[in-house]
């Protein structure tokens, strides 16, 4: 069960290592601190669980926002109910995401192509809806679901007095909102990440990969391609419902702002910037997207002013007024433009550039060898793409 | 009989056992708090006092966002004594040198809560985890500043809320390290009842639209129980989200529902939206019961007024403060604000920048950074010559006791920002109520 082609162990060495050591290199860049640190991790879940939908079958979901929203109030049920307990949360997170995956799944799978990702947004929307009005008295509508002193919290009163203040989160005593909060979402997102890769090298996989390049032909070869995709969509809002438990864990109140449109959205940006059907792609493109929402939404002018105190002073000012209106609240402005610069110029995403760069270095080396360094597996293929 | 035993037993076992995972794992965390008793997250050792400002600079709050900003530069400069000094000439009593806090001097990092708890949540711990902000404070939404307060107080950082006039951030939600200068949604209903009573008589029947969050919860509440006392009648209570743009499918029922007066229990845009579609529905023009129908929005702000235009003339409501209000305070803060800026400030900052002088006071009098001192410095601290008349932080629940404005839309207005005329400043006494009524812990001061 653990055995894997060595290329793959060595992928999932790597990415361990990177993502292990995040707290280390990635604080030249401002980004080292538990709360980024932790979105890092439960995004590139997410993108990872997304691909395994929207990557290998080609079905474009615009509705997982709702999973990452069920799973954080589920999470945050079983803080109030239960115990402060992580595992348990994401058990609770699970369970949840997984059901409610299974019926949004049987519905919009009785289409494909837009008409399946529309009804996927519709639900989406709808159930972001539902949790501002009629199932305000379970989701807490826009104040969002929090702790209180008076949950009941059943098997933690069990064995200890009420404190006099809210608890956090603990995994038995190690507490979840440091940076001991993001190795326990490390570890689970390496978890994800050697899921998704057995999945994707599995007979399964090869089947949603067969739907990807062409559905009709697999079902007149005799396939029912039907569960396949269910299973793929639940496994894939599995993976969101733990990715919402998660940013509960780590701050433990769920707003129904996670179930928006804009997070589905979000989400399908992160996927086709890093290279939709590659492994590491949506993850790549989880963290430029956290990062770029973090970082840069934080500059203001004085920022920008103390980084271009070298240019003279009224070129200074000229810089600075042109480019504060893309940092700051503009930020979105930057993301659009480096989208559409990828999306024109790398179709494949950042991991095709990464490619096209690896084979031009290997060509330079050796001019006889053909380009066909790359793994064809991991290689979308435009043409034969479903849902473009 | 044996079996039951069998049982009982392995029950035992099992919750024995959970029992030991449970206290291990808790254990540590309770020895390890306290521990470090002058030791405070953020501590800046001599080097500069970094406060957090997250405000809301998208979204439909994004106009008072904007102006508490300004407010919050201004105080910064104030404080290292660059500027004219602002309140702090007119501050009573005032330990500040405008040298800084403790002779530190102050620098600030801004954040946006994009008027979503998870969004401010993030913001306010990019600035507490990565960039040592000592303080946050800001906010012009009741939810993100309950959900901040909440982070805040697990952090062990001082929350000193902007414009929220909920009654849970220092009600059922108040916490030992959340502070509130602004009025709320009880004061309001209990300074605008009288006059309400005077303008429109005891006899009327009022219709809600409110605004879905904690905030337009308890102010409706507190509007109601104070017209209700008065002897009106509430004929219903509708619900609207936030941010709704639209509002026209909530106001099309109210015309027919017998209603002769209606509230609206919204702020920002959304308030400049549902009145203006209010009266574009021809509300006012209109009867009901034999008396026209009238429009009340209980809370009230200049930006608000700027927003509505023309349609904000003849109605009532409340505020913390206006900038015309003749006192030394706030001619002091109207002069150096406008001189900044060229225009005069908001309610939203005015608030803002007192809560920042406030902190940095009641640090030079506890002598110290450390939090708890600070709150102990801030509880039940008595002051004036802010803008609102003598005023104090009650220890009870940390919510600032002052005199409340009920204002009126300017019928003649005689320049673009005299958009608001006070009617009557409502005195302290009258506004009063008993902290417990709300219910709520503030918690611990170490954390």
């Amino acid at each position: 069960m653990f055995s894997m082609p060595k290329k793959d162990a060595i992928t999932f060495a790597l990415f361990a290592i990177v993502v292990l050591s995040m707290p280390i290199w990635l604080s030249p860049f401002g980004a080292s601190y538990p709360g980024l640190l932790q979105k890092f991790a439960i995004y590139a879940l997410l993108a990872v669980g997304y691909n395994i939908l929207f990557g290998l079958t080609g079905y474009l979901s615009f509705g997982h926002a709702a999973f990452l929203g069920v799973g954080s109030y589920a999470a945050v049920w079983s803080f109030k109910l239960l115990s402060m307990n992580p595992i348990l949360a994401i058990a609770f997170a699970m369970v949840f995401s997984g059901i409610f995956a299974l019926a949004i799944g049987y519905v919009s799978l009785r289409r494909s192509g837009i008409y399946f990702s529309i009804l996927t947004l519709a639900f989406a929307q709808m159930s972001y809806k539902l949790a501002y009005s009629v199932l305000s008295p379970i989701t807490h509508g826009e104040n969002g679901l929090q702790l209180t002193l008076q949950d009941p919290r059943v098997i933690d009163l069990m064995f200890m007095e009420r404190g006099v203040s809210l608890p956090t989160s603990s995994l038995f005593g190690i507490p979840m909102n440091g940076y001991e909060g993001f190795y326990f979402c490390a570890v689970i997102l390496l978890i994800g990440f050697f899921i998704a890769q057995k999945i994707t090298s599995s007979p399964f996989g090869m089947m949603l990969k067969g739907i990807k390049s062409n559905e009709d032909r697999m079902n007149y070869t005799g396939f029912n391609t039907k569960p396949y995709m269910l299973t793929a969509f639940v496994i894939s809002g599995i993976y969101a419902g733990i990715a919402g438990g998660l940013l509960s864990v780590t701050d433990p109140l769920a707003g129904a702002e996670r179930m928006q449109w804009t997070a589905s959205g979000e989400l399908v940006l992160m996927t086709i910037l890093g290279g939709v059907g590659t492994l590491i792609g949506p993850v790549i493109g989880a963290w430029i997207i956290k990062y770029f929402e973090n970082i840069f939404s934080a500059w203001n002018e004085s920022i920008l002013h103390n980084v271009f105190a070298f240019l003279p002073d009224n070129v200074e000012g000229i810089v600075v007024l042109i480019s504060s209106k893309f940092v700051g609240e503009g930020w979105h402005l930057t993301l659009g433009l480096m989208f559409v610069l990828v999306v024109v110029f790398l179709p494949g995403g950042i991991m095709e550039g990464v490619r096209r760069i690896a084979s031009w270095f290997s060509r330079r080396k050796d001019p006889t060898k053909d380009q066909e360094v790359t793994d064809p597996e991991n290689m979308p293929k435009p043409s034969s793409k479903k849902g473009e | 009989m044996s079996d039951q035993k069998k049982n009982i037993s392995r029950r035992k076992v099992i919750k024995t056992g959970a029992a030991g995972l449970v206290t291990a794992g808790v254990a540590p965390m309770v020895f390890t708090k306290g521990a470090w008793a002058q030791e405070f997250r953020n501590d800046p050792k001599g080097g500069d006092v970094v406060l957090g400002f997250n405000v809301p600079q998208t979204g439909p709050y994004s106009d008072e966002g904007a102006d508490e900003l300004r407010a919050y530069t201004l105080a910064v400069k104030h404080l290292n004594g660059e500027g004219d000094g602002g309140m702090l000439n007119t501050m009573q009593p005032s330990n500040l040198k405008g040298n800084g806090i403790l002779g530190q001097k102050v620098t600030y990092v801004t954040g946006d809560t994009q008027t979503k708890s998870d969004a401010a949540r993030d913001s306010a711990r990019r600035m507490i985890e990565r960039d040592g902000a000592l303080i946050i404070t800001g906010g012009s939404s009741s939810g993100v500043a309950v959900a901040v307060q909440a982070l805040c107080q697990e952090m062990g950082t001082i929350f000193m809320a902007g414009l929220t006039h909920s009654n849970d951030t220092t009600g059922k939600d108040k916490k030992r390290y959340g502070f509130r200068h602004f009025f709320n949604a009880y004061m309001s209903g209990a300074a605008l009842a009288p006059v309400l009573s005077a303008e429109y008589g005891n006899e009327r029947v009022a219709y809600h639209l409110t605004a879905d969050y904690n905030w337009g919860w308890t102010q409706q509440e507190s509007i109601q129980n104070a017209t209700e006392a008065l002897g009106w009648k509430t004929e219903k209570n509708v619900l609207t989200p936030v941010g709704a743009g639209d509002f026209s499918q909530y106001i099309t029922p109210i015309l027919n529902s017998g209603a002769d007066v209606v509230v609206l229990n919204h702020y920002g845009k959304d308030m400049v939206n549902s009145l203006t579609q209010a009266i574009q529905f021809g509300l006012r023009d209109r009867q009901a019961n034999g008396k026209n129908i009238e429009i009340v929005v209980p809370l009230f702000s200049r930006l608000m007024a700027q927003g509505a235009g023309e349609n904000i003339k003849g109605i009532l409501g409340t505020s913390n403060w206006n900038w015309s209000l003749e006192n030394a305070g706030s001619a002091a803060f109207v002069k150096s604000f406008g001189a900044e800026y060229g225009f005069p400030p908001s309610q939203a900052a005015h608030t803002c920048y007192v809560q920042t002088l406030l902190y940095a006071d009641a640090c030079e009098r506890a002598g110290t950074l450390y939090p708890p001192e600070v709150i102990k410095a801030l509880e039940g601290h008595t002051f004036d010559g802010m803008g609102n008349g003598p005023t104090e932080y009650r220890a009870e629940d940390h919510q600032c006791f002052k005199d409340v404005l009920v204002v009126r839309g300017n019928q003649n207005p005689t320049s673009q920002f005299d958009l608001l005329e006070v009617v009557q400043e409502v005195p302290r006494s009258q506004v009063e109520y008993d902290a417990s009524i709300f219910g709520g812990e503030l918690g611990p001061y170490e954390v």
